[in-house]
């Protein structure tokens, strides 16, 4: 582990935001658990526990706490200066960052997911909302790190994007889910298992191109964006 | 412009030489200006960056440190700018005003990472090395947490210290400190300047800077009002009036004497002597011992009672 990842990583678990990951998929565990014991059809829960409540809210708000919170937090408390001031090319404080984003919102959300879908329908299910999941992951990811260097207010931003944008905006103008992580993790999981509990307007191939740009896109971004870094003086 | 030269001190290890160079440099924003065309070049040894607040300090280290860029002019550390490249952070360090530290690590964590970062081909003796030179060995093993602000403010020092740099900012390091702490940051800060390493730090409070170094950039409103030793600045100011305090066997006497002398701007006397406004400090200081001797007065003692850094900062403020 990099000693960037490393700082991270306990800035991230040492803060009391981290705290907040956790309700969240255990609500999302509870409600599945609940349909199955009650004997409710799983075409009845399935989409609003999965697709509602698990790729739509958990899934980004995980990624948007972790996310922000990688960089942003330091930011906002001034300790990014330390990683700063030592001789690395950004690449190498931004990847570090994007990585353990990326696996602490997979590994979150990773687990309650796995189990809603094989609740819900079979194992490969399961699996496939794991993945897609995983990749939804790192293009939110990416996202909101580069959001942290672009606005002061990348929770705000992000909450726009994730309840407006992407649950507002996307059941009423169709356009909007070309732009919509959450459509390309629809898409993907209905790939690897096509259950009929999965429903997209979105092509995979459109799918898998645009969670490729959304992660490389916005990882580049942030990149750059932390070379020309300014820190804004209190007292001047 | 000023270069200081490094005191030396004995048995202190002494470090290649690093210069900073800012010319021209201006920063705005929008409409406001907060750095005014500032030029000057910084050498070896402690040098004191001294204005109000708002006087544009913390944005020219900012610009020195590479985390602002100049809207005007250059800011180059041995040549490089410093601006968009990380590569000057091997010859320089900085302790920003902000008290930020990862309170969740050790102060042995904390600066181990920090040789990490740099690099370093023993990151553990590198960091040990430079927690001592703080003196922080018996509370390395707890929690930044858990310190007091001088303490967390020596471990963000021996931080920014791990790789031996050149070249050390440091945005008001004495904010916060108890005396002694302060004290301590003092002499940690003439050792480093004594073993020809670049420090420049930067305070509001006039007997910090005076304490510590001579030379002193001042910065009023976003200009460079000043620059070399404070001392040298105040008698370079001859049109404005130096106040000496002057005891003699004949005080009445003295005064009516050095009321005829051209560079006496007035006299005072009081209980326990004169108090002298002289416009030209080295025409009243040649004339009193010739007055003097010409009259039979016996000078006991000759004090100038504005040569502190508060009375050159008021000035220049007022200026």
């Amino acid at each position: 582990m990099s000693t960037v990842s490393w700082i991270t990583a306990r800035g991230l678990f040492g803060r009391r935001r981290f705290l907040m990951l956790f309700p969240l998929p255990v609500v999302l565990v509870l409600l599945a658990v609940l349909s199955r014991s009650l004997g409710v059809d799983p075409g009845e829960w399935g989409p609003p526990v999965l697709v509602g409540l698990g790729l739509a809210v958990v899934l980004p708000v995980v990624a948007l706490i972790v996310g922000t919170g990688v960089l942003g937090a330091e930011i906002d408390d001034g300790t990014v200066v330390h990683i700063l001031t030592k001789p690395l090319p950004r690449w190498q404080i931004v990847l570090p960052k994007l990585a353990v984003a990326t696996g602490v919102t997979a590994v979150t959300v990773a687990v309650p997911i796995y189990v809603a879908g094989v609740l819900a329908h079979s194992v490969r299910l399961g699996l496939a909302l794991v993945v897609a999941a995983c990749l939804g992951a790192l293009a939110y990811s990416a996202l909101f790190l580069a959001l942290s260097l672009v606005t002061r207010r990348p929770v705000l931003l992000g909450l726009v994007y994730v309840l407006i944008w992407e649950g507002l905006l996307g059941n009423f103008v169709s356009g909007t889910k070309v732009l919509s992580i959450q459509q390309y993790v629809i898409a993907l999981a209905d790939r690897l298992a096509p259950t009929g509990l999965l429903e997209t307007t979105v092509s995979v191939p459109v799918a898998a191109v645009m969670t490729a740009l959304f992660s490389v896109g916005f990882t580049v971004l942030a990149i750059d964006r932390l070379r020309s870094f300014s820190v804004a003086g209190e007292t001047s | 412009m000023t270069t200081t030269s490094p005191a030396t001190v004995a048995g202190a290890p002494t470090v290649a030489a690093s210069t900073l160079d800012l010319a021209g440099v201006s920063r705005w924003y929008g409409n406001v200006v907060a750095v005014n065309d500032v030029s000057m070049r910084l050498g070896p040894g402690v040098t004191g960056l001294l204005g109000p607040n708002g006087a544009g300090k913390t944005t020219l280290l900012h610009m020195m440190a590479g985390f602002l860029a100049p809207s005007r002019g250059t800011v180059a550390l041995d040549g490089a700018p410093t601006w968009r490249n990380p590569e000057v952070y091997r010859r320089l360090g900085l302790v920003s005003e902000r008290e930020a530290v990862h309170s969740f690590l050790t102060a042995y964590e904390f600066v181990l990472a920090s040789a990490k970062l740099h690099r370093l081909p023993d990151p553990k003796g590198a960091a040990r090395r430079a927690i001592a030179l703080v003196e922080m060995e018996d509370a390395q093993n707890r929690r930044i947490g858990t310190y007091s602000k001088g303490m967390r403010q020596r471990t963000r020092v021996a931080a920014a210290l791990v790789h031996d740099p050149q070249v050390l900012l440091l945005d008001e390091p004495f904010n916060g400190m108890d005396p002694r702490q302060r004290l301590h940051m003092m002499e940690l800060l003439h050792r480093l300047g004594g073993a020809g390493r670049t420090i420049l730090f930067s305070s509001h409070i006039l007997e910090e800077v005076e304490q510590v170094s001579g030379t002193v950039q001042v910065m009023v409103a976003g200009r460079l009002a000043a620059s070399g030793d404070f001392r040298t600045i105040r008698r370079l100011m001859t049109n404005r009036p130096h106040v000496f305090a002057v005891r003699s066997a004949d005080d009445r006497a003295l005064a009516v004497a050095l009321m005829a002398e051209p560079s006496v701007t007035g006299v005072e006397l009081g209980r326990t002597g004169l108090t002298v406004r002289a416009g030209d400090y080295g025409a009243f200081t040649r004339a009193l011992p010739r007055i003097a001797l010409a009259k039979g007065i016996r000078v006991q003692q000759l004090v100038p009672e504005d040569e502190s850094l508060e009375s050159v900062f008021s000035y220049l403020v007022e200026a």
